[in-house]
């Protein structure tokens, strides 16, 4: 038997495996056992009810989708009401995705959130579609210290910070959401990207600009995860382009304690379970007796050896 | 942490076998035929299907035919599956396509699709030959539904969106509900489905562009006719907003309750994204529906059309 649960801070998921905040919902429960997850991400819930953004919300490119969906919900009461008893029939700690345009209702968000059902509040700093001053304060290491800290004060809950991977330096506002009292960080929300139609000429999304879900982010946010990894202390989720058991490989290699999983479910629904399947075959194969060992576990100290095997080859 | 020198030798041998398969991209949990089910009471399921046939109805229309795991077989009429189309170009088709079931086929545990090769994804499809492998999710959505009150149910579809309707000939008549199905189309050469319904006891009504006969003026003369007949316990459409429309308009002046199919970029089926929302108004105000979740169909006085 190979264990595959690992620590977030104080909480320990039964596998590496999360969906992604957005990408999912209770209602894959028609396709897949949800209570095999290592977690369950609820999408992002906002305090006063919203519709969300204009269709359409969804573009195909040549390399990814783009999307922007505006973050549509019937506000807190309805969410804790309805929503969160939906998700308390499973097993898999509750990860509550929430979102805010202000520091000050971003705290009380996370107050009204922290109830006995609920286990984590991912706050999502980083909407990609928003700025500094109006919900993506991930940009930047002021408004992340700012928002985070206030967050903090107001839950006692485990608090997980989504980051942008739009930051100037990701690893500069992953120090200050740590500083701030995160205790993990999800490394990373979507890219803000556009497409432009050439038959009309017109934007391809309702909102003109969205977030780009792609496996062919994988290796940029791998980078990401890897560099901040070196610099901060607390656990990292990493979220971007995991399509299969050696992705979830690959980012705990680079340091991350999970992962986020988005874009390979809306292919294929029995993504997740599957992932979780192979990641366990991945090690018994190669006789890993516990997949926490990966975390970090990146052979990049003798680097050197490689520069002196290259350069002995000539060109 | 691991012991690298060990570790990296047996890795050498075994990194290279990971990536021989280059289906290996993406990883998921498929039923195939014949296979027992690990999640019995789960209603969908994400299907292996082999292309039993895939040719051309006319011109512009194919009709696809797949065998598939008796599981799917608990489709019904009005939920759709989501399709995993191949690239038809080399480059990749990012997102399933959802499409209505034409029909279920219990004795032979097939599923046919009858689509218009348009875009990428349908495309794609045709390209799929007799044995070949195709990922298919579902049944998704919620389907039609026929009240015991009813006797007699106008169906009124147009081009592609017939096919949305077929089922409704066979959910009818196994119960002894009377059909009056009024096929619209562009021209005669791809009218569908009058076969498909007449086998079944439907009347039908084809009306053309190209003889004038598709004309709203028209249909709505034809419509009239059937309530004044006793024809029209219910409506149901797809396929056209003029003829939503229209069989909305006389469903309210006749009090007569209906039911539309309707259609929207969608990506996970599942509810979760919210993607594939539309508008409704319910009760004087407007509201938005998820179309793959609490549609495809929905109640014909409440939707907004597009």
């Amino acid at each position: 038997m190979v264990d595959l649960s690992v620590k977030i801070g104080d909480l320990t998921l039964q596998n590496p495996i999360t969906p992604a905040s957005g990408a999912f919902s209770w209602e894959y429960n028609d396709v897949i056992d949800l209570n095999r997850l290592g977690g369950l991400v609820a999408k992002t819930i906002c305090r006063e009810p919203r519709v969300g953004n204009p269709t359409p919300r969804m573009a195909e490119t040549e390399a990814g989708i783009i999307q922007s969906i505006g973050l549509p919900g019937k506000g807190i009461k309805y969410f804790l009401d309805h929503i969160v008893p939906e998700y308390a029939k499973f097993k898999p700690p509750l990860i509550v995705s929430c979102s805010s345009e202000s520091p000050e209702d971003f705290a009380e968000l996370a107050r009204e959130l922290s109830v006995p059902d609920v286990d984590v509040v991912e706050c999502n700093i980083s909407c990609p579609t928003r700025n500094t001053s109006g919900g993506n304060f991930a940009l930047d290491t002021e408004h992340t210290k700012n928002v985070v800290g206030m967050i903090r004060a107001a839950t006692d809950k485990p608090l997980w910070a989504k980051l942008s991977p739009s930051a100037g330096d990701i690893v500069a506002v992953a120090l200050a959401a740590q500083e701030a009292g995160a205790d993990a960080l999800c490394i990373a929300n979507t890219f803000l990207s556009l497409k432009i139609r050439t038959d009309n000429f017109r934007p391809a999304l309702g909102n003109k600009f969205g977030g780009m879900v792609s496996p062919a982010l994988k290796p940029i946010v791998l980078r990401m995860v890897y560099q901040v990894a070196k610099e901060v202390s607390i656990p990292i989720i990493g979220i971007g382009g995991v399509t299969k058991a050696e992705d979830v490989v690959e980012y705990m290699l680079a340091g991350a304690s999970a992962v986020g999983i988005g874009y390979a479910g809306f292919r294929n629904p029995t993504a997740l379970t599957a992932i979780i399947d192979d990641l366990e075959a991945w090690c018994i194969e190669r006789g890993i007796d516990k997949v926490s060992d990966l975390i970090g576990a990146v052979r990049d100290d003798d680097m050197e050896m490689d520069t002196l095997a290259a350069a002995s080859v000539g060109v | 942490m691991l012991d690298y020198a060990a570790y990296y030798e047996k890795q050498t041998e075994t990194y290279a076998m990971s990536n021989a398969d280059p289906n290996r991209n993406y990883t998921s949990a498929t039923l195939k035929i014949g296979e027992p089910d690990p999640l019995p009471d789960r209603p969908a399921g994400e299907f292996i299907s082999i292309v039993s046939s895939n040719g051309w109805v006319n011109d512009e229309y194919k009709l696809m035919v797949v065998d598939v795991h008796e599981k799917a077989m608990k489709a019904k009429g009005g939920q759709f599956f989501h399709l995993l189309c191949p690239s038809p170009d080399g480059a990749e088709v990012w997102m399933r396509r959802p499409m209505s079931i034409y029909r279920v086929n219990q004795e032979r545990s097939q599923l046919e699709f009858l689509y218009k090769c348009e875009g990428r994804g349908t495309q794609g499809m045709a390209m799929l030959e007799p044995g070949d492998e195709f990922n298919i999710t579902g049944p998704l959505g919620v389907g039609f539904t026929i009240d015991p009150a009813w006797k007699n149910i106008v169906v009124l579809g147009r081009g592609v969106g017939l096919a949305t309707l077929a089922p409704l000939s066979k959910m009818a008549a196994e119960r002894n509900v009377g059909v009056t199905a009024i096929l619209s189309a562009r021209n005669p050469q791809v009218v569908m489905s009058v076969d498909l319904f007449e086998s079944l006891g439907a009347k039908t009504v084809t009306v053309v562009d190209t003889d004038g006969s598709s004309a709203v003026e028209n249909v709505e003369a034809i419509l009239e006719r059937l309530i004044a007949e006793g024809k029209a316990d219910a409506f149901y459409t797809c396929g056209s907003n003029r003829l939503l429309t229209l069989m909305k308009r006389l469903g309210a002046t006749h009090d007569i309750p209906g039911q539309v199919a309707m259609e929207q970029i969608m990506v996970c089926g599942f509810g979760a994204c919210y993607v594939c929302m539309r508008t409704f108004e319910v009760n004087g105000e407007r509201i938005l529906r998820r179309v793959c979740r609490e549609g495809p169909i929905f109640n014909m006085q409440e939707a907004v059309g597009w």
